[in-house]
């Protein structure tokens, strides 16, 4: 079976019609006086799925969360959460446990406290009580610190006790404003996976704002990502990355190369590309660009190959001079300038530790790739 | 060398501290002076104290300061940290600046004007004047430094606290009880002994406010310092003097210690 990416995803239920949406977002608007925070945006969530709002600062994603919170009431359009309403409910009765970007922990309680205070809301028992919060400690392992207040815990310790009191009370949702952000890069990374794993276990529906697009990738089964207030692409890491539907989207995950040109000619399934200048490129899959259409042909850094040689067997083989090249050890990175100008940039993993031949700057290059290596974008 | 203790450095320490504090140590010494005289020094005595607490008339006068102080301290405190809470959360309503104006005229008015007006208002609305009319002039004039200082406190408030609570299922009063307060505790704790201190002090406008017997402290001192100044008032002084340095010190050392305490913690935690 053939499929985009690297890794086969059995929990799919976006792709099964039957599936009933959990959480459903039907034309939401969210105007703060005259600037609109969110603009008609319609968006579903499954349940117990792993899903991530990724975008600069100030496109409404921290809005939308904190919609589906009940801090704030959206304009026009409802949010459905299990089939009901959740407009006019207010935040201490939603059945939703945000964790805060801050984590917001009560200064004045220890750990234990902090992470009893929902269930004493709900009016649990005492035993019920202190049998939850030692299942909670031991779930972000921090059975030892019970009893500190927040000062006098270290960051990362600090955002388990944020996690521990979210989930504390199994909410039906969890979510998540930028829950790694304060941490540093080591702690970041390790913290990713705990979260998966969490979820996992606990068998939650997340949802997580976040800027950092390799925290999306790594963690979320679907992302959207949102640009002023408005959903550009709602799909898998790998169908983001692999085959994104925008100029934005290709341009915003990851690197990317882009070809501007215009489709001219076109059978069923393959599209030939005039560039601007006149270089000529073949696509596979050209997906729905019409003869003549001013079309964006993108394709990724690691998709291009570097060679010294014209290569025999490539279609797409454009002739260029090495202009930078960065050695960053497990990869190198070559920036090769085309006949027109252009600069493409192209990565190449170093699987062997001695290469012969290698390039070097100023050298004359061929850059090529095959005709199912990019995507055509008409947005 | 050590450039901070030049000549000119010292001198200016040295007038400035006697400028302040010379009046009220002379206050101090004289209150020990066996002599009945109050400028000529007739030995060491402590006699004029145990005479103040024969004194009823003074002792009357300082029981109704001292329950003023306590009332209008505690009324202020609460109608203050609700007049601060409406000004940082409800930013958006008509009327605000208005209000905001309102709120900080007492703190720029003066003393004699706001007597006056509450005399008249007490007389129109025929108020008999006494313990209850002072207590109120009290609130009136203490309430907005109550807000001025709960108001700096909830400015850097991180209001994602309260979001917390209540996404934890605390309704809004709840999350003002078990979370609002107990963090800006130590704001509205020191607009209580500020509005209970500018109680304890003031004169103008108890004067106004006051009647037969609701004769507060500082009342009580004016009227007999005008029929010549006795030791026994400089003995009074001496012990006012005395409860406000021993507060103000225990709480500078409490707060002292409590900030080593927490550096102390947070470097702790972040060695692991």
């Amino acid at each position: 079976m053939k499929s985009l990416g690297s890794i086969r995803r059995d929990f799919a239920p976006w792709n099964d019609p039957d599936a009933k949406p959990y959480i459903r977002f039907e034309n939401v608007t969210k105007r703060f006086g005259d600037f609109t925070a969110v603009n008609n945006l319609s968006l579903t969530i499954f349940e117990r799925e792993f899903f991530a709002l990724l975008g600069a600062s100030g496109c409404g994603k921290s809005t939308l969360l904190r919609m589906l919170a009940g801090f704030e009431e959206p304009t026009e359009g409802r949010i459905l959460l299990d089939g009901q309403d959740l407009r006019g409910i207010q935040p201490y009765r939603r059945p939703v446990n945000m964790m805060f970007q801050s984590y917001a922990l009560f200064p004045h309680m220890t750990v234990e406290k902090n992470i009893a205070f929902g269930l004493k809301q709900d009016g649990m028992a005492k035993a019920d009580i202190d049998a939850r919060v030692a299942e909670m400690l031991k779930l972000v392992k921090l059975e030892r610190f019970a009893q500190r207040k927040p000062h006098q815990l270290s960051g990362g310790q600090r955002q388990r006790v944020a996690l521990a009191r979210s989930v504390a009370k199994r909410p039906k949702v969890l979510l998540l404003d930028e829950p790694l952000g304060a941490l540093d890069k080591k702690l970041r990374e390790e913290t990713q996976f705990e979260l998966m794993d969490l979820q996992q276990e606990l068998g939650l529906t997340f949802v997580v704002v976040t800027h950092d697009q390799e925290e999306a990738m790594t963690m979320a089964d679907r992302i959207a990502i949102m640009d002023k207030g408005e959903v550009m692409q709602v799909a898998t890491p790998a169908e983001v990355y692999e085959a994104p539907n925008s100029r934005f989207v290709a341009g915003f995950v990851g690197n990317v190369n882009m070809f501007e040109g215009a489709v001219a000619e076109r059978t069923e399934k393959t599209a030939r590309i005039t560039g601007s200048t006149g270089a000529q490129i073949l696509v596979e899959n050209a997906g729905d660009a019409a003869k003549g259409a001013n079309v964006a042909f993108a394709i990724r850094p690691e998709k291009i190959k570097v060679s010294s040689k014209k290569p025999a067997d490539d279609v797409n083989a454009l002739e260029g001079e090495i202009y930078d090249i960065a050695y960053l050890g497990d990869m190198t990175v070559y920036h090769v300038k085309l006949e027109d100008g252009q600069v493409v940039r192209a990565s190449t993993m170093n699987a062997a530790r001695i290469v012969e031949d290698p390039l070097t700057w100023n050298d004359r290059a061929w850059v090529s790739f095959r005709p199912d290596a990019g995507v055509v974008l008409t947005r | 060398m050590n450039p901070t203790w030049t000549r000119f450095n010292i001198t200016s320490i040295v007038l400035g501290f006697a400028f302040l504090y010379l009046p009220i140590v002379l206050l101090v010494v004289f209150s020990f002076n066996a002599s009945k005289l109050v400028t000529v020094w007739g030995g060491f005595s402590t006699k004029w104290y145990a005479s103040l607490f024969q004194n009823q008339g003074l002792m009357d006068a300082a029981w109704v300061t001292i329950r003023v102080a306590l009332v209008s301290a505690s009324v202020a405190t609460v109608l203050g940290t609700l007049a601060a809470l409406v000004l940082t959360r409800y930013t958006r309503f008509r009327g605000r600046v208005l209000f905001t104006g309102m709120v900080f005229a007492p703190l720029v008015m003066p003393e004699v004007i706001t007597g006056l007006s509450l005399l008249l208002l007490f007389v129109a609305v025929g108020l008999d004047r006494g313990f209850l009319t002072v207590t109120l002039a009290h609130i009136t004039f203490s309430m907005c430094f109550v807000a001025v200082v709960v108001q700096s406190r909830l400015l850097s408030f991180d209001r994602s606290l309260e979001e917390a609570a209540m996404d934890l299922g605390a309704p809004p009063v709840k999350t003002f009880f078990q979370i609002t307060l107990p963090v800006i505790a130590p704001a509205v704790i020191s607009g209580w002994m500020l509005a209970f201190t500018l109680s304890l002090d003031d004169l103008v406008i108890a004067s106004f406010a006051s009647g037969p017997g609701a004769t507060t402290l500082p009342m009580k001192i004016y009227s007999q310092v005008r029929l010549g100044v006795t030791p026994e008032i400089n003995a009074a002084c001496t012990i006012l003097i005395a409860i406000v340095a021993i507060g103000v010190l225990a709480a500078s050392v409490v707060n002292k210690q409590r900030e080593v305490q927490r550096r102390r913690d947070e470097q702790a935690a972040q060695r692991g």
